[in-house]
């Protein structure tokens, strides 16, 4: 039994269609991740997957429950943090957890197991209010509460939107210790960076889901020719390039520019190529695809296909 | 990019009571340069930039931005910059024409001079046809481009972005990167803050503050050999870990 069976599901808010006919699955003990923009529609599949929103298409399972007629087993089976801070900020950090211990019937002492190691690093804070917390911390007590009733199924909606790099580390080294338990977690993400943290992941946007697969199969799995640029003169080499034959898109990435070529390049050839134009090229490679690369090819061909 | 300094501080230093937000930093950036300005949550960016914008009275410390002092003529420099945050300040209900006039008005241009930069903005990012739309019809990425030309409506010397591209669609936030590349070629000096790291491998130097000070500044290159890192990301790690 899969622990979150996901087919054909659409929902609309007035006119616009927030998800698109959405199916995928996620198996016992598995890390699923769903990585995709601002308004891609992550947080309504969250919604209906813990029964607080009934999708207008299609049916969902989780924990083996329908999410509309099994609602209420449901929400015994899952933990949820969503992607607002939605703690009590005037009641202490210790409080919160008991209080979400008490309203699922059991105590902080019981499943204190699940949570020891995320909790002993906020414990020397236990008497501070959530409000007084900083970002890290508190989504370290919401991955607290959302554990104590020691549920089946995990949904973390944009666990470290916002939060610093340091924090975020140690966010997903608490997810991998909690996949060694056998809790299934679905969690979302803008960062593209996030996704090789993924067991699978799915590349979705506006609504709609662009492909689904192990993230490192979709890296193996990308075809084109890709080659990273740097020079000083990034502006101009970006419109040089714009216009040669041989470019199927040029994006900057960073300290890069990231060439997606329609035939094989010579590395050295192209150097030259850019050199003879004048330009300053402190390197020329040819590289592996990142996940956002990907999601970018992806998405440039969805846009002309329903153009 | 030259060697003249747009902006140049001496130990510009802010205290609340006897908590130091800002610490004594000191630092230029030069015309035609895209400085990123980059720190954890806390460590006293948004105030040093409240400085920097002429909105904040500094405790101690001088320093020049866009040719003013910052002590003594804060009023002035904020009709010398530009300003533009996360949230883009365009006037949702008002038309994309309008929001530039409205803007090219509280800046003081002339009619005739505010004339020439709606045509200027409108043909130079292509949206002629959306001339007259409100601005809340169009999508994101037009919105942030919008923005961005806007607050250069006056053409200032240097623009301020506040942490310009949270969230938003991989492919919209290179059309904005190569919007704020062809400035700076055009000869505007950017100053971006961010806590993406991966957004400040864009910039031509970034700074890193750290609880008030600035506890690194150079090129991404740079950092990326100092700090012996693949990424700015990790640069950022080694940083606050060694101090913490």
């Amino acid at each position: 039994m899969s622990a979150i069976k996901v087919e054909h599901i659409s929902k609309s808010y007035n006119n616009v269609l927030a998800v698109n006919d959405i199916n995928f699955t996620v198996e016992d003990g598995e890390l699923f991740g769903l990585i995709g923009p601002d308004g891609a529609g992550k947080s309504t599949l969250f919604r209906i997957l813990t029964t607080l929103l009934i999708a207008d298409k299609g049916k969902a399972t989780v924990a083996g429950y329908d999410v509309v007629e099994a609602y209420k087993k449901i929400r015994k089976k899952i933990g949820y943090m969503p992607g607002r801070f939605s703690l009590y900020q005037d009641l202490s950090v210790e409080e919160n957890l008991s209080f979400f211990a008490t309203i699922f019937g059991t105590t902080i002492e019981e499943n204190y197991d699940l949570v020891k190691d995320i909790y002993v690093q906020i414990e020397p804070f236990k008497k501070r209010l959530a409000g007084q917390l900083s970002g890290g911390m508190k989504q370290k007590l919401a991955l607290c509460c959302a554990l104590i009733h020691k549920p089946e199924v995990l949904f973390l909606d944009e666990p470290t939107t916002g939060v610093d790099a340091v924090s975020r580390i140690e966010f997903w080294d608490m997810l991998q210790s909690l996949k060694k338990k056998n809790i299934a977690i679905l969690v979302s993400t803008p960062y593209m960076d996030e996704a090789s943290l993924c067991d699978r992941i799915a590349l979705i946007q506006r609504g709609k889901i662009l492909r689904i697969d192990k993230p490192q199969k979709m890296i193996n799995d990308f075809e084109k020719p890709l080659y990273a640029i740097k020079t000083h003169e990034t502006y101009s080499t970006l419109q040089h390039l714009k216009q040669q034959n041989f470019t199927e898109s040029i994006l900057p990435f960073g300290e890069y520019l990231h060439l997606v070529t329609k035939q094989k390049l010579n590395v050295e050839i192209l150097k030259s190529h850019l050199q003879q134009n004048g330009f300053t090229i402190t390197e020329v490679k040819k590289i592996k695809a990142t996940i956002e690369d990907i999601f970018l090819d992806i998405s440039k061909n969805e846009k002309s296909l329903t153009k | 990019m030259n060697n003249e300094n747009v902006l140049a501080v001496q130990n510009l230093t802010k205290k609340f009571g006897n908590f130091t937000a800002v610490n004594a930093i000191t630092f230029e950036v030069k015309r035609g340069e895209i400085f990123g300005f980059l720190g954890a949550n806390g460590a006293g960016k948004t105030t040093a930039m409240k400085m920097l914008n002429g909105l904040s009275k500094p405790t101690s410390g001088s320093g020049t931005v866009a040719g003013l002092d910052v002590i003594r003529q804060s009023e002035k420099i904020k009709e010398r910059i530009g300003y533009m945050s996360q949230k883009f300040s365009l006037y949702e209900d008002l038309t994309v024409k309008e929001n530039i006039r409205f803007y090219g008005g509280v800046y003081g241009l002339s009619r005739k001079r505010i004339k020439e930069k709606i045509e200027q903005i409108l043909a130079e990012l292509q949206l002629i046809e959306v001339a007259s739309k409100l601005v809340k019809s169009l999508p994101l990425g037009w919105k942030q481009r919008l923005a961005f030309a806007i607050s250069m409506v006056h053409d200032p010397i240097i623009v301020f972005m506040d942490e310009p591209t949270g969230g938003v669609d991989p492919a919209v936030r290179r059309q904005f990167w190569e919007a704020i590349y062809e400035a700076a070629k055009r000869g505007s000096t950017i100053f971006v803050t961010t806590h993406y790291m991966d957004e400040a491998e864009y910039c031509d130097r970034v700074s890193i503050m750290v609880d008030g000070k600035i506890e690194a500044l150079d090129t991404p290159d740079n950092l990326k050999k100092q700090f012996n890192a693949t990424s700015m990301d990790e640069v950022f790690l080694k940083l606050v870990r060694k101090i913490n």
